[in-house]
């Protein structure tokens, strides 16, 4: 394989490296394989949440017209798509060589705007279980919950990579394996996008269309 | 089990082992769960025993334990699998003995050799430990150690990964044997289906234990699968094309597509039976919405086309050896390519055949029931495949071609029961009786097992330097060919006569007969464990003069046969480059195959490192902490698994380096043997003059 073949421009890994171009390319397809995996779950407890919502799998509990905020899901969106945003910062100054510091404060910036998504899912979250929508109530909430739940786990997950990835470039400075996973981390933070924007419209708008 | 939970250790008190049982009643039952618990224990200190006594713990820890080598980490998968095995085969046989003992009567409840409870914890215990702990082992195993071998790689893509893979699926099988000795396993078979196995039905410990070993072990097959396809699709040696690749590493490479995208199913179902026991969630309990159907729709979506992912691998094995020990090529490799994709893309579309009998229209089951039936269309192609490679050729009856053959007569047999059951009016009459049980096993020993130990016997020599006894591999293939038609045939006629699967007593004497047949079988079975044992054993005893340094004791043409017997930590003193598909054997057709390299190089191998350990002592913790609702310990040991990871990432870890020089005399040494050993002709392959050396000049395939 030539150096200049192409592979991973924005990483800056190096022309002359061609074992760390192929490297990464193994990495980042696993990677991608991994979140194919991730996205089958998603896909399942999508179609579950289709199965539970009708007045059966609900139960008698209180339904989404009853719980469902959608100024706080609106605010939520806009927290986490600026995330993904702004982990363009993140790719840019890995591309141009912007140093350590800005790359850790782009990191940091995506890090507080996923903060920002988590905090008013956790309220909506206390809100709705307060007015009686548990997810022990019903079928429809267990589904809801988990669904909902394990997206903003993958948040979570998410701020804790860029925490340990704030430390990692603290101490072993920006390397290629670095590099690799910022790209990666990349990758899994606009996933976190795209679900969300199909719970944005499948969990929220269509039960309230 | 008391009522009252301990802040420090949760549920478990000292009343959770079977010798309290025995206590109380002393009868067959509580005598043979006490001695299981018995055998655990004393195995546990013998083999404490054994590696203090031999000074082996720090061998076993430096050259195994933390070795993040593919072909180590494969003979860890099928060591692990033979235990498991060893334990399955001999509750099959306490089934069998069960239900030749359990004649009764309408007035009488309980009869037989155990208790009807006891009962259901053995083919609760049989199916989950066979299924993920003998046949996914045993397969993922075998695709470890061959796999890079055979694509010219000289490791996994993800080397670390594939030890902590190794590592989840030990920790999910020691929650399995753990529940032997303390506690109870559960009784709702290896499905699990709610809403038996939800906290109305089955409180205690019991479903715990299976879902924290499924779940914890099913990550691990996961990130296997994941590992597997990115080796295939970006560690193959130059010039191997992916129509180059031999037969098995595309049946590989189908097993890694299908647990990329199966496993996941699994992981959900029980994440959520899970969330229904652990926090009064309802995803399957009767009440409040929750609906069952779903459990068997995601289970099912994962079971269908994990049953391809156990048999697929064989059908690798089966390509490799027909062709091999035919002295022949194997016909039809584009057919046998296009089937095995064929199969793995159909087999997610047919889940619903597992359950035509609750409540879908007619109209479903129909569509289910012929797709079940076209996926017979690609499986028969295979047979006639390997049926063509061995027309004609100079077959050796080998070991492995023991149980090629015996594949070949009964898993067809298996294979049209099956079709049999696709038919859904059918299916109404004989479902969830023993003609299914019959059939399954029909499939999964003929297939899986033999494939799987045929691999074992065709690719040992090539991990320890030398061959197995081919007598006793004979024999011991022989027994668990006549083992299986002895235990499994009379299940068809106890399962057309009405007995249902799972009961643990029936009243109709006529049964009888055909239970002490199917007994017999079961011993016979336990006498080719036994064999196989012995087998190997034997084998160790000559290793001497059944050693094959040449490395290719079978004149084979994938490229593992080119490199010496045992195969370096390296494998390959300088990665191959590719001409054919077939390549080694192009090599000996061109003549002078075994020349050295011009230069040899540096070469990078993983590190060593106590990562997959760490992480599986971990989710062992985990797992367990969560079956006896010790909080304390399930949090410590998450928050343990989460740092080792941070942890690892914030190190720059270097490769080990052999240098050139060791490489470079190694190789020469083992060149120099080559030239100066005499070649072997076919004929004298089983004696003790085959030194792995083969006459090239005889090479066909």
């Amino acid at each position: 394989m030539s150096s200049n073949n192409g592979l991973y421009p924005g990483l800056n890994l190096g022309s002359v490296h061609d074992e760390a171009h192929q490297q990464a390319e193994a990495t980042v397809f696993g990677f991608w394989v991994f979140l194919m995996s991730d996205l089958i779950i998603f896909g399942i407890l999508f179609a579950s949440y289709a199965s539970y919502l009708n007045p059966i799998g609900m139960a008698g509990a209180p339904g989404p017209q009853a719980l469902f905020n959608l100024k706080s899901v609106a605010i939520q969106t806009a927290f986490l798509l600026f995330g993904g945003v702004a982990y363009a910062g993140v790719s840019l100054s890995m591309k141009y060589d912007h140093g350590a510091k800005k790359l850790i404060g782009w990191l940091l910036i995506c890090a507080l705007l996923g903060g920002g998504f988590l905090f008013f899912e956790i309220s909506d979250f206390i809100d709705q279980a307060a007015k009686g929508g548990k997810p022990q109530a019903s079928g429809w909430l267990s589904s809801y919950w988990l669904l909902v739940g394990l997206h903003g786990f993958h948040v979570f997950s998410g701020i804790v990579w860029i925490l340990a990835m704030v430390g990692q470039i603290l101490t072993r400075g920006v390397d290629d394996v670095v590099k690799v996973r910022l790209s990666m981390l990349g990758v899994f933070w606009h996933f976190l996008d795209l679900i969300w924007v199909g719970i944005f419209s499948f969990v929220f708008l269509v039960p309230l269309a | 089990m008391s009522g009252q939970s301990s802040p420090t250790f949760g549920n478990l008190d000292w009343e959770v082992t079977p010798y309290t049982d025995l206590l109380e009643h002393v009868n067959s039952s509580t005598i043979i769960g006490a001695g299981a618990a018995s055998v655990l224990v004393l195995g546990a200190f013998a083999g404490i025993a054994l590696l203090t006594y031999m000074r082996w713990w720090k061998p076993l820890f430096r050259d195994w334990l933390t070795s993040a080598d593919a072909k180590k980490i494969g003979i860890m998968y099928i060591a692990l699998a033979l235990v498991m095995m060893a334990r399955g085969i001999i509750e099959g046989l306490v089934m069998r003995a069960h239900q030749a003992t359990a004649l009764g009567a309408l007035d009488k409840a309980e009869t037989g050799l155990v208790a009807p409870d006891h009962f259901a914890q053995l083919f609760s215990t049989h199916g989950t430990i066979m299924i993920f702990f003998v046949a996914m082992p045993l397969l993922i195993g075998l695709i470890n150690f061959v796999l890079p071998q055979q694509l010219g790689a000289r490791d996994m893509a993800f080397p670390v990964l594939n030890q902590v893979s190794l590592g989840l699926t030990a920790a999910g099988a020691g929650l399995v044997m753990v529940s032997l000795l303390i506690g109870d396993f559960g009784t709702g078979g290896w499905t699990m289906y709610p809403p038996y196995t939800g906290l109305d039905y089955s409180p205690g410990e019991g479903v715990d234990y299976w879902l924290w070993a499924i779940l914890i072990s099913g990550v691990g097959s996961t990130l296997t699968g994941m590992n597997f396809a990115v080796t295939i699709f970006k560690s193959r040696a130059p010039g191997m094309h992916l129509m180059r690749m031999p037969l098995f590493c595309w049946t590989s490479l189908c097993v890694a597509i299908m647990l990329i995208y199966a496993m996941p199913a699994l992981t959900v179902s029980s994440a959520m039976l899970a969330l229904d026991r652990y926090a009064g969630f309802h995803f399957f309990t009767n009440a409040s919405g929750g609906n069952m159907m779903n459990y068997a729709n995601i289970f099912w979506m994962f079971g269908h086309p994990e049953v391809y992912i156990l048999i697929l691998p064989a059908f690798g094995v089966f390509s490799e050896i027909s062709s091999t020990y035919s002295g022949k090529r194997l016909y039809g490799y584009t057919s046998l390519v296009i089937a095995s994709m064929s199969i793995a893309v159909v087999s997610f579309m047919v889940w619903l055949h597992h359950f035509f009998t609750m409540g879908q229209s007619a109209g479903v089951n129909i569509a289910f029931g012929i797709a079940t039936m076209i996926i017979g269309i690609p499986t028969g192609v295979k047979i006639y495949d390997w049926m063509a490679t061995m027309w004609r050729g100079r077959v050796r009856i080998t070991a492995p071609v023991v149980y090629l053959v015996g594949f070949f007569l009964l898993f067809v047999i298996g294979g049209l029961s099956g079709i049999i059951l696709a038919n859904p009016s059918i299916d109404y009459q004989v479902h969830n009786t023993t003609f299914l049980v019959a059939h399954f096993h029909n499939v999964i020993i003929p297939g899986v097992l033999y494939g799987m130990l045929a691999g074992v016997h065709y690719w040992f020599p090539k991990a320890f330097g030398f061959r197995l006894d081919e007598s006793w591999g004979r024999r011991t293939a022989l027994l668990f060919v006549g083992g299986f038609i002895f235990t499994f045939m009379p299940l068809y006629v106890l399962g057309l006569m009405g007995l249902p699967r799972r009961s643990p007593t029936f009243q109709d004497p006529d049964f009888l007969p055909w239970m002490y047949i199917a007994s017999f079988g079961a011993v016979l079975m336990l006498a080719a464990l036994f064999c196989l044992l012995w087998t190997f054993w034997k084998s160790y005893r000559h290793r001497m003069s059944l050693s094959v340094p040449g490395g290719d004791p079978w004149n084979g043409s994938s490229l593992e046969w080119s490199t010496p017997a045992p195969v370096p930590e390296w494998t390959f003193a300088s990665i191959p480059k590719v001409q054919a598909r077939g390549d080694w054997g192009e090599t000996k057709r061109a003549g002078d195959p075994w020349r050295a390299p011009d230069s040899y190089a540096d070469i990078e191998m993983p590190a060593n490192t106590a990562h997959g350990l760490i992480i599986a002592g971990m989710a062992f913790a985990l797992g367990f902490a969560m079956v006896w609702h010790i909080w304390w310990l399930a949090a410590l040991s998450f928050f343990a698994i989460t740092a080792a990871l941070i942890w690892r990432g914030m190190r720059v870890i270097e490769p080990r380096i052999i240098p050139a020089r060791q490489v470079e005399e190694e190789d020469r040494r083992f060149r120099e043997y080559v030239a100066g050993a005499t070649p072997i002709t076919r004929a004298d392959e089983e004696s003790e003059r085959n030194r792995g050396v083969p006459d090239c000049s005889e090479f066909a395939g």
